[in-house]
């Protein structure tokens, strides 16, 4: 699996632009019975019932998107301007290297007669020096609407790994690994590997349309309250899958917050409960699609979160798989 | 001539009626059927020449019909009239401006103490726009109540002209520059089935689109706006977004939409091929219809091009000729690629 967190995690794909998309694929193709590809970039893998059982249709989903940085102008000199695409902090982006999609690097800098102190460490201020001379030279490698993003390996800390774009790439890595473990179900399964999610839960809302299902389940990231002077939750990395109890997007219905519990406790798993304060996933979008859809959410807690150094702990994602495996594999009420 | 008329026709987010009732007269001699729905989105459609009708694709383009403006919240004892602000609008630019108020378009004024009257600190002020008030001329709630109504609209009064070198400026070029564009365009035979959707309450919170998208169900869709532009001297190079006379602005991303990558590959790709002039829209702010329209239903495949005008979202905004013919012209040979070629991917 680390293999696969190394793959997924370095390649590139920035919201609207998911490249990342074709690894996935090559991953999955092989354990899925039918793979398409929709108008906004969303890849959708079906899995069909091992038996004759008709359960419920299932969602489960993971954003493949990250964020990144879209060129808005390149000046005569050959310096590139540049805005957010998602969540970006402009202190953490500042001396950055970053990457295109055609492979140019680039680093982060800025207008240093303009910045006095912290207060001035402003995107606006910023720009990225690809190494062209003039405009023409930049334009044979760039163009208007190009993005980049953080440019990192991914990197081990003792048991932790720390990579861009955890955030959603380890949810793809566990919803993936889900499937090529999932022997018998009962159920027809969507595995959806959202695109926008970063510009506004736009590729699940579009998905959990055309899927129409009973039942769905985001794997996302939650940031945690582990490090010195944390975020305020109850939130640790390696002490298991977070069971969402609300974010800025979504309250969890109590017969799926308690069925999730259920399930992970008669089965030993390690869980935790999420009470996010910011922040929202592909599950608000899907739980509000046509007449509403029952969804929850198993996040892998994650340090760090939108910065190129995203940290999680393997245990997380293991019990995540294991408690995913179990739900899907089995018939279930709600 | 068209833009003017479009221009100054009174259609503020939520009225939208005489814009309406405008575009549908032009309209009529070159199209098959339209519709108006609840929320008040014109859709016309045109088909393609008969016989050639089997797979061709369905295309939306969407203009938004209102504009910014103003609605009538109170009348006041002595007959100048509070209002709310309908849109996007600066406060600063405001004060003794001219207006028109309600279905009948009373002129007023909004009103500022002369300058002589103001203490030296008040000179420092901007005045808020629940400060301000429109005059009509009534002395009295009473006579201001036999002309105007709590809820009423108003606009900016319009001043259209030509000026400059190929240069007009009027007021709501936002969008009946979109508006004028999709007229043009049904007035030629395009391989695609077409609809032209003029789209109401834009400017609030892009509410028509999205209901007008769900009916229609387009393969793909373009968004046509008037977008913003700082080409003047104050702005630094890399903050001028667009450029007067540099032809169509196309959209890379804005706060409600990513640009669909393989429609955008098709008009630059037609956009170079028969040498119309294009420039990006060099920013991500602001946000428009191609938003709702493409998460309705299963997604949908859609872009943004507009033309350039400057000073929008006031009185009087500016826009080149050559801007809009190009637009017409570049949307007509991307239409003409789709539906004979499909996109470029």
């Amino acid at each position: 699996m680390k293999e696969m967190i190394r793959r997924f995690t370095e390649a590139y794909g920035p919201s609207g632009n998911e490249l990342v998309r074709d690894i996935i694929t090559e991953e999955i193709k092989d354990y899925a019975d039918e793979i398409r590809v929709d108008a906004l970039g969303n890849l959708i893998a079906i899995k069909r019932p091992t038996g004759n059982d008709s359960g419920k249709t299932i969602m489960v989903d993971a954003h493949m998107d990250e964020i990144g940085l879209v060129i808005t102008h390149i000046d005569e000199k050959g310096f590139l301007r540049f805005t957010n695409v998602g969540g970006i902090s402009p202190s953490v982006t500042m001396g950055q290297r970053v990457i295109f999609a055609n492979g140019t690097i680039g680093v982060i800098g800025i207008e240093v007669k303009d910045v006095e102190g912290p207060k001035d460490i402003k995107l606006e201020k910023m720009f990225i020096d690809i190494g062209a001379s003039s405009r023409e030279e930049a334009r044979e490698l760039v163009e208007v609407g190009d993005i980049c993003t953080y440019h990192r390996p991914l990197e081990m800390a003792k048991d932790r790994l720390i990579a861009k774009a955890m955030d959603d790439r380890i949810g793809c890595v566990a919803i993936a690994q889900t499937l090529k473990e999932l022997k018998e179900t009962p159920h027809t399964i969507a595995f959806v590997f959202a695109a926008q999610e970063e510009v506004g839960l736009r590729g699940a809302t579009t998905a959990a349309y055309q899927i129409n299902p009973d039942f769905a389940i985001a794997v996302d990231i939650t940031v945690t309250s582990d490090t010195p002077k944390g975020h305020t939750m109850e939130i640790d990395l390696g002490k298991g899958t977070a069971i969402k109890i609300k974010d800025r997007s979504m309250i969890t219905q109590p017969k799926v917050k308690d069925m999730l519990i259920k399930t992970a406790k008669e089965n030993n798993i390690p869980y935790q409960l999420e009470v996010l304060e910011f922040g929202g996933t592909d599950a608000g979008a899907i739980n509000l699609s046509r007449g509403g859809v029952p969804a929850g959410v198993l996040s892998i807690p994650c340090r760090y979160a939108h910065t190129p150094n995203e940290m999680v702990d393997l245990r997380d994602v293991q019990a995540t798989i294991d408690l995913l495996k179990i739900v899907l594999s089995q018939p279930f009420e709600l | 001539m068209l833009i003017q008329r479009l221009s100054e026709a009174f259609g503020v987010s939520g009225n939208e009626e005489e814009v309406r009732n405008l575009i549908l007269e032009e309209a009529k001699p070159y199209i098959n059927h339209y519709w108006i729905d609840a929320l008040g989105n014109l859709i016309v459609y045109k088909g393609p020449k008969e016989g050639k009708e089997a797979n061709l694709p369905k295309i939306m383009l969407a203009a938004h019909m209102d504009e910014i403006g103003f609605m009538i919240s109170h009348i006041e004892n002595n007959g100048l009239l509070r209002f709310e602000k309908v849109g996007g609008i600066d406060d600063r630019i405001l004060p003794s401006k001219e207006v028109i108020v309600g279905k009948e378009k009373i002129p007023g004024v909004i009103g500022l103490k002369a300058i002589h009257l103001q203490k030296p600190h008040e000179r420092q002020q901007v005045m808020s726009s629940d400060q301000l008030l429109i005059d009509i001329g009534a002395r009295s709630k009473e006579q201001a109540e036999k002309l105007v109504k709590i809820g009423d609209y108003a606009t900016f009064t319009p001043r259209f002209s030509d000026f400059g070198k190929d240069l007009l400026k009027g007021k709501a070029f936002d969008d009946r520059v979109g508006c004028a564009v999709l007229l043009e365009l049904l007035k030629e035979d395009l391989p695609v089935h077409l609809y032209a959707a003029f789209t109401v309450q834009e400017e609030i919170g892009l509410r028509g689109a999205g209901v007008a998208a769900y009916r229609i169900n387009p393969d793909y869709a373009f968004t046509v706006e008037g977008t913003t532009c700082a080409d003047i001297p104050v702005s630094e190079e890399h903050n001028k977004v667009t450029r007067l006379g540099r032809g169509p602005a196309i959209s890379f991303m804005d706060r409600t939409s990513i640009a669909d990558r393989d429609l955008v590959r098709t008009m630059i790709q037609q956009a170079e091929e028969h040498n119309i002039p294009y420039q990006w829209r060099e920013t991500t702010f602001g946000g428009n219809d191609a938003g709702r329209i493409h998460t309705t239903r299963e997604g949908i495949k859609t872009a943004s091009i507009a033309v350039p005008a400057r000073y929008i979202h006031s009185p009087q905004s500016v826009i080149n000729v050559n801007d809009f013919n190009n637009t017409v012209k570049l949307l007509s040979y991307t239409l003409t690629r789709i539906g004979k070629g499909g996109i470029v991917k």
